[in-house]
């Protein structure tokens, strides 16, 4: 007998209980996420649109064989600014792990990298290894805020704007469905070509820019900025609860598992108690007959 | 009167969606009125308020904080930054924000960010405004 029955008995209780928190927080996780997903699906359409809008006015700066505004246009591959979507808290299975990765695998390719970080996660990792980021935004809760990705987004324009940097990409976890989560990473600045291609059916609408088509898209990249921050936090909170859910329920059931089998030692030993009473017993009485 | 859809979306909302014949919007250059049946547009649009309604008598009033528009199809569409209703707007909250900005302005430290300042200014004072109240 490898441990006293005590023992494994308090061990059964210590792991229950961890069993009943795990428990909690995948009902939490799976209660949050049902609100997430919405706020993913309703970001969907105001992005779509958005982007047809700006399609239409990149295509028309072109057929009138004008320059595009000095934000619309691509300046140069060297310089970028990565924006990283990861999470405050762990307990998420590989969820930031897996973003660190990619950030560190995108910062080696790219040098001159500026960052902007969110989650204290991916904050204090590369804080240990002393690199510095633009801004960082740290404690914003479970939930996609839309201010929040307009101070981000606004942030990251900012810099954008007075040529900080000339590329500015969006490294978050894509929500595919509950289990599966996919890192990706988005380019949103320079606009990137397929805008351009037209979507609808027939021939395009003729229109009129007020005041002027370049002050429409000075109006329309920063709606952009902030609505593809937007978006991308959604899916990244959304992803993030999914993980944490599926963490917690393989935690959940791990811990059942060990309490499945420390049951059975539990009553293996206490067996073997009584088999060794009785045996006692037995010899005891033997010992006084004879 | 012909009248045409209307619609102010925020990334996480829709703030409104009706019918109607006119809609006063803020301009980059100034305001400018929408009627049934305009030719497709596209326009940026400053801080201000967007009057919707009846071509002629009361119309009701949103606080928009920035954006952009387009009409096709009869149907316009507003972009927005923020957009808050009449009855929507937290008065104290603005009345707070005003004050705010008008300390920061006053005072004026080395490292005031001035534009900023006077953005939240005049936010603060736009949805004094739109909410009817100062």
């Amino acid at each position: 007998m490898a441990q006293s029955s005590r023992e494994i008995k308090r061990r059964i209780s210590s792991i229950s209980k961890t069993q009943q928190i795990t428990k909690a927080m995948e009902m939490i996780a799976a209660s949050k996420l049902r609100s997430a997903q919405e706020t993913v699906v309703s970001t969907r359409p105001y992005y779509e649109r958005l982007t047809n809008s700006l399609g239409t006015a990149l295509r028309a700066v072109e057929q009138a064989g004008e320059d595009l505004p000095e934000i619309a246009q691509r300046r140069g591959d060297d310089t970028h600014c990565l924006l990283v979507l990861a999470g405050d808290r762990g307990l998420a299975g590989g969820y930031n792990a897996s973003i660190i990765r990619q950030a560190e695998a995108f910062v080696r390719e790219h040098p001159k990298t500026e960052m902007v970080m969110v989650g204290r996660k991916v904050r204090d990792h590369f804080r240990r290894r002393n690199r510095t980021s633009l801004a960082e935004f740290v404690g914003i809760g479970d939930e996609a805020n839309l201010r929040t990705a307009q101070d981000i987004g606004h942030v990251i324009f900012d810099f954008f704007e007075h040529r900080l940097f000339d590329n500015v990409t969006i490294l978050y976890t894509e929500f595919i469905n509950t289990v599966t989560h996919r890192v990706t990473l988005r380019n949103v600045l320079p606009l990137p070509e397929q805008m351009k291609v037209v979507k609808s059916e027939g021939p395009e609408p003729l229109y009129i820019y007020e005041p002027s088509i370049h002050a429409v898209l000075e109006t329309l990249v920063p709606l952009y900025v902030n609505a593809s921050v937007y978006q991308a936090l959604a899916e990244a909170k959304a992803s993030e609860l999914g993980a944490r859910m599926n963490a917690m329920r393989n935690a959940t059931d791990n811990a059942g598992e060990l309490i499945r089998d420390l049951n059975i030692t539990y009553n293996r030993a206490r067996q073997a108690q009584i088999t060794k009473e009785i045996a006692e017993i037995v010899g005891g009485a033997d010992a006084l007959q004879s | 009167m012909a009248t045409f859809t209307f619609e102010v979306v925020t990334q996480d909302r829709t703030v409104v969606m009706t019918e109607v014949e006119y809609v006063l919007l803020p301009g980059a250059d100034g305001g400018f009125g929408i009627l049934a049946g305009h030719l497709p547009i596209m326009a940026s649009l400053d801080i201000g308020v967007i009057e919707y309604g009846p071509r002629h008598g009361k119309r009701r009033k949103i606080a928009l904080g920035g954006g952009f528009t387009e009409m096709h199809d009869n149907k316009l569409t507003v972009m927005a930054h923020t957009a808050e209703l009449a009855e929507e707007i937290d008065v104290l909250r603005a009345r707070q924000a005003k004050q705010r900005a008008e300390e920061r302005l006053a005072d004026r430290k080395a490292d005031l960010d001035i534009t900023r300042a006077q953005v939240s200014l005049q936010k603060a004072l736009l949805r004094l405004e739109v909410a009817d109240k100062d």
